[in-house]
């Protein structure tokens, strides 16, 4: 089985005030997230994108259907640990979840709590801290770093616990443009060299630019799925869902509306600048 | 006259301690009437520092801020009336809200004015509208309220004292793109019909691009730039080699230059960018 996390007609609800019918924050979402991809949730509020990442590590539960990770069904409170230490989360404000004085006490929360014998933990937060890029920090205060900075000390906490897959829940939108490429640039790392597979859920399109994989969520259902070519070119249909194309994407819609041959699919600048200077010839 | 004038402005932070630094160093610039204005730099650049000299809540370390001609620490004890016409919306705002509705929470600055009765009525909902607010969410709690309903409590807030001068912290953070989309719809609407002064601090390149009529570029304590958008994304090199993000659409107009096509160095948006490319394919006309 190669699926990291597998979910099958879930549903989730949030309670209702008295007398209210539930007001339902996914309605049957069928999603499988490959092991070793890098896949980045889309959607404006509300969409339900928040609600389906915390269902990957049994945060929160489904109220129908089913989330497995790597098989391991998230109803069953048995598995519950095992779950958690599969799927480490990394939320928006840095600086709720920053819970010890000294970086390196930080980042060994996690595998202290989980019993890993003290030479063990020293290892593992070391090569966290190297792994995020953060090594110089050991014994910095973590409320004297920058935001970019303290979102990756969270990171490091979760790779401290080893965990399969790493799911950021707009872990980037309080950063500014450096602290954001910091983030990114650490997460892609992981990704390509430790095989960790990340969950990113994002509001910044060009964040998704290079994923292997793009989700789009509207009203707790998948709307869009596909690579980031594929979800980018339907440039309609996003702006329907109250999300922005990027800028490139933009520029090729309008010069095939001025009856230009360009592809809508070049994302990158470079492979966008590529196409119109082509078309020019 | 300049509206806001600010004269070799210098703060320093920790005198006397080993932590000794100055955030912002003898920066100096005017603000003109109705002027839409955009502040840009990253964290550390001394941004929040500069806005937060602008209404009093911070004194200069040396250097003088002139509102209407006149110096805002002249008379120290009268600081609270420069608050009133400088309005300073923070970043995340909606954790500054605290009353038990969303109108006395609006009518919090107004009252403190010394507004009553008709006139303090007239000016929360005025507000809330102004924002996108409507009756039925006066009423409620602001925490009842959706995360950009509550920004836009928060920002009502302010705009219910008239301020002649408003700064904005990164209004739009953590907002998804329509919300973005949104606010800053209203607030152009705003500085339209009212011709408030608005001084705009955002990290969004292409918010600041699309909004304001100036661009002042900080870095390390100092003004880096300052002038139109055109003339400072005409700089994208520069502003790169600061770490400064630049619009998309000046990257691809960059990469296209590389590639030999004549591009004009100051195109920033996506629309003047299509209109070159038209005119340099020529014959195709924008329809």
């Amino acid at each position: 089985m190669n699926d990291m996390i597998q979910t099958e007609s879930l549903r989730f609800a949030y309670p209702a005030d008295e007398g209210q019918k539930p007001v339902y924050a996914l309605r049957g979402v069928d999603l499988e997230i490959e092991k070793g991809s890098f896949v980045v949730v889309l959607g404006h509020n509300g969409s339900g994108k928040s609600t389906l990442a915390k269902t990957f590590n049994a945060v929160l539960l489904p109220a129908g259907g089913k989330v497995y990770v790597e098989g391991m069904d998230t109803l069953d409170q048995e598995l519950l640990l095992a779950i958690r230490q599969r799927v480490g989360m990394v939320f928006q404000n840095p600086d709720n979840q920053i819970v010890a004085n000294v970086v390196e006490e930080d980042v060994a929360f996690a595998p202290e709590n989980l019993g890993v014998p003290t030479e063990e933990i020293r290892k593992r937060v070391d090569a966290a801290l190297k792994a995020v890029g953060m090594d110089e920090f050991v014994t910095h205060a973590p409320h004297l770093l920058s935001g970019g900075q303290k979102q990756r000390i969270a990171i490091a906490g979760v790779i401290a616990m080893e965990p399969a897959c790493i799911v950021l829940d707009e872990a980037t939108a309080m950063l500014d443009p450096i602290g954001r490429r910091e983030v990114l640039t650490t997460v892609h790392r992981l990704n390509k060299e430790k095989g960790i597979t990340v969950i990113l859920i994002t509001h910044h399109m060009n964040e998704a630019e290079a994923a292997d994989r793009v989700v789009v969520m509207d009203d707790g259902r998948v709307d869009l799925d596909g690579t980031p070519q594929e979800v980018f070119s339907q440039v309609t249909r996003l702006r329907r869902l109250g999300l922005t194309v990027p800028d490139t994407v933009d520029l090729l819609d309008r010069l095939r509306l001025d009856g230009w041959d360009v592809p809508l699919d070049a994302l990158s600048v470079e492979d966008c600048a590529a196409a119109v200077a082509g078309a020019l010839k | 006259m300049a509206i806001l004038e600010i004269k070799n402005l210098t703060h320093t932070y920790g005198i006397g301690t080993p932590f000794q630094r100055s955030a912002v160093e003898d920066i100096s610039f005017a603000v003109e009437p109705g002027e839409f204005l955009g502040v840009i730099g990253h964290t550390g650049s001394g941004k929040s520092t500069l806005i937060q000299h602008l209404n009093g809540l911070l004194k200069p370390t040396s250097g003088q801020i002139l509102l209407d001609g006149r110096d805002i620490w002249a008379e120290p004890k009268k600081i609270r009336n420069i608050r009133f016409q400088v309005g300073l919306v923070f970043q995340y705002p909606e954790y500054q809200l605290f009353e038990e509705t969303v109108y006395k929470d609006i009518s919090f600055g107004p009252k403190n004015q010394g507004k009553t009765g008709d006139e303090l009525d007239h000016a929360v909902r005025e507000a809330a509208r102004l924002v996108g607010l409507r009756d039925e969410h006066l009423e409620k709690s602001p925490f009842e309220l959706s995360g950009g309903q509550k920004r836009r409590a928060a920002l009502a807030g302010v705009l219910a004292m008239e301020p002649k001068v408003l700064v904005l912290d990164e209004p739009t953070a953590g907002l998804d793109p329509a919300g973005r989309e949104n606010l800053m719809a209203n607030i152009r609407e705003y500085h339209r019909n009212k011709g408030t002064t608005i001084i705009l601090v955002s990290h969004s390149m292409d918010e600041i691009a699309q909004n304001v009529d100036r661009i002042l570029v900080l870095k390390s304590a100092h003004i880096l730039m300052s002038g139109t958008p055109a003339e400072v994304f005409t700089r994208a090199e520069e502003l790169l080699s600061a770490g400064l993000d630049v619009p998309q659409i000046t990257r691809v107009a960059m990469a296209l230059r590389d590639r030999g096509v004549p591009i004009d160095p100051a195109v920033y948006t996506v629309e003047d960018l299509e209109r070159q490319l038209l005119a340099l394919k020529g014959g195709g006309s924008p329809c």
